[in-house]
Parts: C-alpha cells; structure tokens; sequence
C-alpha cells in the first residue's frame, strides 16, 4: 500500500511539474499576477510529493519489501540497516529518484527564500525548474520505475554489489547530486533572464548563492568519491579520469569559472554575456555527466547491462535543454550591454584568464572522454584515451591556473598596474624557490614534477597570506587584527578555498610523486622493511560479518623496535552477491599514511602482501574540504542575507565590497 | 572510484584477486620497473578503462606475464608494447598515439586556448577602449543636486 502510495505521489509530482513549467511562464508573459503566483506552491507541492515517494521506496527497502523489483535486485534481509537506508541510491533507478528529489528541493528553495526577486524573474526561473523535473520524472516513470513490482516475489533478494557496501555510499551520491543539480537553479535563473532579455548587478547577486551551493556540494562529493576509492579499492589510487569520474569533473570545472565570472556581473556588470553562457554550459555538462552514466555509450566495454532508450531518453532531454538554452543565448545575448570598463590589466582580467584556463581545461577532458565514441563513429577506429592522456593535457593548465591564481586574486578593479602588484609577493617567491630546491634535494632529485608541485603549493598558500596581509593595511598589530576581524565573510571565504586548492595540489604531488611500493609473499611470523617501519605478519583468522565473511591478518607495525601500530587488513568474501573485497588496513597520520592489503594465500605458504607509505596523502582531502568550506563562509556572508531583507526594509544599496 | 562508480552504475565485476602478484615479479629489478612503468599504460581489456598495472582480472594477469616474458627476451620498451598492439589492437594503449586523426584529439587543448585567448584578447581590448560610461545624465545631475541640497551636511 504505501508503496503504491509513493508511485501515485511520483506521477502526480510529474503533473505538477509540467503545470509548474508551463502556467507560469504563460503567466509571466502576460504579466498575469495569479498565474505567476501558482509557481511558488507548485513547487513546494512538488518537494513534497517526490519526498512521499522517498520515503515510500526506503521504506520498501528497510523492510524487505521482495515483491518490488528494485529491491530483490539490490537487497538482502541480512544486508545491515545503513546500506538499507542508502542502498535505496545505489543502483540507477532509486539514485535517479534522489536527483528529482534534490532537483525539487531547489526549486523549491527559490520559493521559500526568493521573497526579494521580482515576481516575472521567480515565475519564470521556478517554470524553468518545473520543465526539467518534468522531463526527469517522465524519463523515471517511463524508462526507470523504481517502483514496478514482480508477479511471484522471491524469498530474498540478490544482496548490493559489495563494493558499494560502505559508509561512503551514506555521503557520496547525496553530495554530488545536490551539487549536480544545483547547477540547474543557474541555467535556470539564466534561462529566466534570457526571456526577460535584462540582466543587471542584482541577478549576478541572486544567481550566486545557489551556484556557491552548488559549486561546494559538488566539491564535497568529489573529494569524498576519491577518498573512498582510496580506501576501497586496495591500492591506494584516487583519481582514474574515467568518464565516469569525467562526468562529475567538467561541471565542476565550469561551475567553479561560474562562481567567478558571477563575480565580474555582481560587482562591475561586464561579461554577462559569457557568465550566462557558463551558467547554460555548466548544467549542460552536468546533463552530459547523467547522459555518460546512464547510458554507457562511452565506457561500452560490456560495463552496463543498461537499455539503449535510457541513452536515447537522456541525450533527447540534453538535445532540448541545452539546445534550447544556447539558441535563446543566440538570439538574445546581444542585447545584454556591458557596462563596466576595464583596462588590459585588472582584476576583471585576472578572471578572464581563470575563466579561460578553466574551461579550455574542460573542453579538453571533455574532448579525451568522447574521443572514443568520435573515433569509433568516424574512422571506426578502436582506441583508448586514459589517464596518460587527461595527465599530460591537463596538468598544464592545472599549473597555468596555481601560477596566475595569488597575483590574480590581489589585483585591483577596473585598472591596476602589474609591477605594484607583484611587489608584495617578493617574499612568497623566495618562499617559493626555496621550497622547491629544499624538496629537490630532500628527494634525491629524482623527479622534477614532484618539486613543481610542492612549490606551486608553497606559492598559492603563501600568496593567500601576501593577499591577507595586505588587506589588513597598516598601522599597529591591534589595528591590523581589528580589519582583518571585519574583513567580509567572502574574503575569509576566498582565501580559504584557494589556500585550499593549493593544499590539495601538494596531496596530490607528494602522493603520486613519492609513494612507497612493496608487494611480497608473506608467511606468518615474518617480518619486512618498509621505509623507515618494520613490518610484521602476526596472525591471520577468520571472522564472521552480517552478510560476509572476513579474512582478516594482523600486523603490527615498529619504528625502531617501538610499536607504531597493530593493522588489520581484510580480505571480504559476499557469498550472496558472489563477490570479494579488499579491505586495506590505514593507519593516517599528517605526515602520511602507512596503507596496507592482505591478498590470497600462495602456492608455496605465506600471503601476498601489498604495503605502501603514501606521505602526506590526507592533505589531498584536506585541501578538498577547504575548498568547500571557503565556499560556506562565502555563502554566509552579509551581503547575501542583506539582499534577503532588502525588500522589508528600506532600499539600501549594498556595500561594494 | 571508478570501480564503485561501475558499481553503482550496476556493473557486474569479476572477483577481484590482486592486482601485480608477487610471483609474476622479475627477479631483476631494472626490468621489474620498467615492465611497471609499461603496464600502467595498457589497457585491460575487459576492465572499465583500467591499466593492467591496477586491474585484478585474469586477462590483465597473462597481459603483464606476456610484457615480462617479451622484456625478458630482450625486447626494447618500443618492440614490447609494438608485440601486444599487434595482437590486441590500439584500443590496448591508454595513452593515445599522436597518429592520424588522434592528431585532432591532442591539438584539441592548446588549438583552443590560443583561439579562447585571442577571443578573450580581442574582447579584453575593445572593453578597454570602451568609453567610460557617462555618468548621469544632466536631468538626473539635476535631481541629484536637488537631494543633496536637502540634506543638510
């Protein structure tokens, strides 16, 4: 019954949404106050409904409801509790009802915290919404129904691939579908303000929020997506530039040139043309990222078991969007006039250049990721384009980007001049060198890449501090606090997330540069040497899990005969699911972490054992979560919730910065 | 992450052994490097985009004994790789080569930057030369005037 609840809840959300898309943007036309107004409850209703039908198919999940489809296919009485929970979107069809569901919520923020935008602008940037939730929701009902049920019910059901069995599966899809779909309030307000052919300094303030939202759980998703497959999969690697991978990277990669041509519109009117553009190609590629996961066309290699319609029914919906919303830009982009003037040297020509960087970036992952697809079709050509290829071509615009980001960041509007800027930075330079050549000798000079990298870090973070420091001007170290204590939110929030990306670059060059291997048969009571650890096969036994079985070794870790730690890699057999699963014992640490895997016994006696020394490893995900921090406290600062209370109090104009 | 995106995308995998096993390793470690360094740019076959060097399925087993057993027969890096495209095809290469239309594919990056930088350029300048937008015109200087007359300072 509830069940049946929760599929009648989603087609009738699937009808509110279509009256959501279409009444309003009439009403909005003809400046028709009541039809307007239906927009806002439209989309509360809509929240409300696909959250009933959320609730409904949990609830089938918690409680072994077998006669539903979806739940033989991905659940198992003995399965424990929290992968019940979030087993519900781990599989394509309950992971499809969480994006209408995050898509709803959006929309219906812009309801509930959208009391200052002008009646026209809401009714169409929430009609918008209502389209593309319709369309997904035709697109669930007609191709992906989670909720179709099965004629004689098995006893119980085929349990959920093993891997996904994890915490990470708890946080990871939620994030980067908020984050995914956020970016539809973006091309939605855009969309909007390409109808109403007006876009000023205000729709730069409205537009900002969400995209923060959205850029920061995006952000958040990614980061957690790589930590978990550096402790799931058994060898400590993070990032594969899979398509998969690629799909979620692009979008983030054209929201984060968003955020800061956003900038530009907000505080000087100028680049609204290319900010809408963005707004459009960032959803866009995130309706490209659905398409490559749903479909399967791209990764063909006898990966999906999935129906070709569901390809057809996504590239159709990406065909009348995004098609949609670049022949409105066509058609109207001219008429969006510029207004600030800005000379050859700026900080609106600082951004231009993170904006070009940052989307010839994606273009180019976009392109190595459908090149197969391209190279099949037109040569019938058989070839592969992996992480050789995304290393070699992106990482020079991953330093482009580090090099130009602190002098960028401290340049002034309007005009500025290069060498007055760079003077401060004198110090981070030397800094700067200094970290490299101290890197270069500490490793013995065996990569160049590797002390690039470290300063490249040194210098991004030291440049967040130059840029600080100034900000502060001058005067007595109480005087200086006291500004620094009052800087806005969004600076504190810009100096966080770019520190940020600069801890994260050194994470990742310190992990693959300088990562230790070993990979030996081990017997119990023997004993190796791992870098500066001794390493030691206590014992291995057998232990029972809820729905697996466990091989799981000790091992006890000394540093000059003291014990450092006592690690329990694991070995998981699912026999339900008829799959196994390394667990890698992780012993984290600031300076880096001790990673190990216990494989198969061998033929002669003894284990395969794999062990690694990943330094500072952790600083890859730190770097990460500042990033999406440094985006919270630029969501909180006052500027945002000034505009909020604008219209109840008097009209004050904001301060500038 | 990419095997538990396959996961969530509902692909079914093979039972993951292990990856390089210690039993396949040369004794010699100059040629046990190299034959690492080589296999993480050829693609197991049957995996979802992964290296030989990293993936658990038997076909990248025999895969990586093969490059040793050639390796140890004295091959160059060259002739080793050259040996298994020839059997299995280019779509074993992770690393594209810069043959024929994949010229496209590596120009693809830098031709769009210098097109995006002289675009940028252009639009750069014509904004710099842009005149400054008047400021108000005379009947709002007016009104201007007015309001700040009325307040008194």
């Amino acid at each position: 019954m509830i069940v049946e609840l929760g599929h009648y809840a989603l087609i009738l959300a699937f009808v509110v949404a279509s009256l959501q898309a279409i009444l309003p943007m009439i009403g909005a036309e003809r400046r028709d106050p009541v039809l307007m107004a239906l927009a806002g409850p439209a989309a509360t209703a809509q929240f409300l409904l696909i959250a009933v039908s959320f609730g409904a198919l949990t609830y089938a999940f918690v409680t072994n409801d077998f006669s539903l489809r979806l739940v033989v296919n991905n659940s198992h009485t003995l399965k424990p509790m929290l992968y019940k929970v979030a087993g519900v979107w781990g599989n394509h069809e309950g992971s499809l009802l969480l994006w209408v569901l995050a898509l709803s919520f959006y929309g219906a923020t812009a309801h509930w915290f959208g009391d200052q935008l002008p009646m026209g602008l809401k009714a169409r940037v929430l009609a918008v919404q209502g389209a593309i939730g319709a369309a997904f929701l035709a697109f669930m009902l007609w191709t992906s129904n989670p909720f179709l049920r099965l004629a004689s019910p098995p006893m119980n059901g085929h349990d959920m691939n093993p891997l996904l069995q994890d915490p990470g599966l708890a946080f990871h899809p939620p994030f980067l579908y908020l984050g995914y779909v956020g970016l539809s309030m973006a091309f939605a307000f855009a969309v909007a303000a390409l109808i109403e052919g007006r876009v000023d300094a205000a729709w730069g303030r409205w537009v900002r929020p969400w995209t923060l939202a959205a850029w920061l759980f995006l952000t958040i998703g990614i980061t957690m997506g790589s930590l978990w497959a550096y402790y799931e999969l058994g060898w400590g690697g993070f990032w594969f530039w899979d398509p998969v991978e690629n799909a979620s990277f692009m979008p983030w990669l054209i929201a984060t040139a968003l955020l800061h041509s956003a900038i530009v519109v907000e505080k000087r009117e100028s680049l609204k043309a290319w900010t809408m553009l963005l707004a459009i190609l960032a959803f866009g590629f995130s309706l490209v990222g659905t398409f490559i996961v749903r479909s399967g066309v791209i990764t063909s290699v006898h990966a999906f078991a999935s129906d070709p319609t569901r390809g057809m029914f996504v590239l159709a919906i990406l065909a009348v969007f995004v098609g949609g919303a670049l022949t409105l830009f066509a058609l109207r982009a001219g008429a969006l006039e510029a207004k600030g003037v800005f000379a050859m040297v700026s900080r609106e020509t600082g951004l231009v250049v993170n904006n070009l960087l940052l989307t010839v970036a994606c273009f180019v992952v976009f392109i190595g990721t459908i090149w197969p697809l391209v190279a099949e079709i037109l040569w019938n050509r058989a070839l592969s384009v992996g992480a050789p290829f995304f290393n070699a071509a992106f990482m020079p615009f991953a330093i482009g980007l580090a090099i130009v980001l602190p002098i960028g960041a401290v340049l002034p509007w309007k005009r500025a001049d290069l060498g007055r800027a760079m003077k401060p930075f004198a110090g981070a330079l030397a800094l700067t060198v200094a970290a490299a050549l101290l890197a270069y000798a500490v490793t013995g000079g065996v990569s160049t890449l590797g002390p690039l990298g470290v300063a490249l870090a040194v210098w991004l973070v030291a440049g967040v501090a130059v840029d600080l420091l100034q900000r502060c001007g001058r005067g007595s170290v109480g005087q200086r606090l006291g500004r620094l204590r009052r800087l806005p939110r969004a600076d504190w929030g810009r100096a966080m997330a770019h520190a940020g990306f600069g801890v994260a670059i050194f994470g990742i060059v310190t992990l693959t540069t300088w990562a230790v291997e070993d990979i030996r048969v081990l017997k119990i009571g023997e004993s190796y040497d791992l870098g500066p650890y001794n390493v030691q096969l206590m014992g291995i036994s057998d232990q029972p899990g809820p729905n697996y079985t466990a091989r799981v070794a000790e091992m006890r870790v000394t540093k000059g005969g003291a014990e450092v730690a006592l690690m329990h890699p694991a070995k998981r057999t699912y026999p339900i699911a008829g799959m196994a699963t390394t667990e890698a014992a992780i012993r984290p640490g600031i300076f880096g972490d001790i990673y190990l895997v216990v494989g198969d016994p061998q033929d002669g006696g003894g284990y395969a054992v794999r062990s690694y020394l990943k330094p500072f490893a952790d600083w890859l995900w730190l770097g990460g979560l500042m990033m999406a921090l440094g985006g919270m406290l630029s969501l909180s600062d006052r500027r945002f919730r000034v505009a909020a209370g604008a219209r109840r109090s008097t009209p004050v104009a904001v301060a500038a910065e | 992450m990419k095997r538990i995106a396959a996961g969530l995308a509902l692909a079914l995998l093979a039972t993951p052994v292990f990856a390089v096993r210690p039993d396949e390793m040369l004794a010699d470690h100059a040629l046990e490097a190299r034959a690492r360094a080589l296999s993480q740019g050829l693609r197991c076959l049957v995996c979802r985009n992964e290296s030989i060097d990293d993936s658990d399925a038997e076909l990248a087993h025999d895969l990586r004994v093969l490059l040793r057993s050639r390796l140890t027969a004295g091959d160059s890096d060259e002739q080793a790789v050259a040996y298994i495209v020839a059997r299995y095809g280019e779509f074993v290469l992770l690393n594209p080569t810069t043959r024929g239309a994949n010229l496209i594919l590596w120009g693809a990056g830098p031709a769009a930057l210098l097109a995006g930088a002289v675009l940028a350029f252009s639009v750069t300048r014509r904004r710099a030369r842009a005149p400054e937008v008047s400021a108000l015109s005379a009947e709002d200087q007016a009104k201007v005037k007015a309001l700040l007359d009325k307040t008194p300072s």
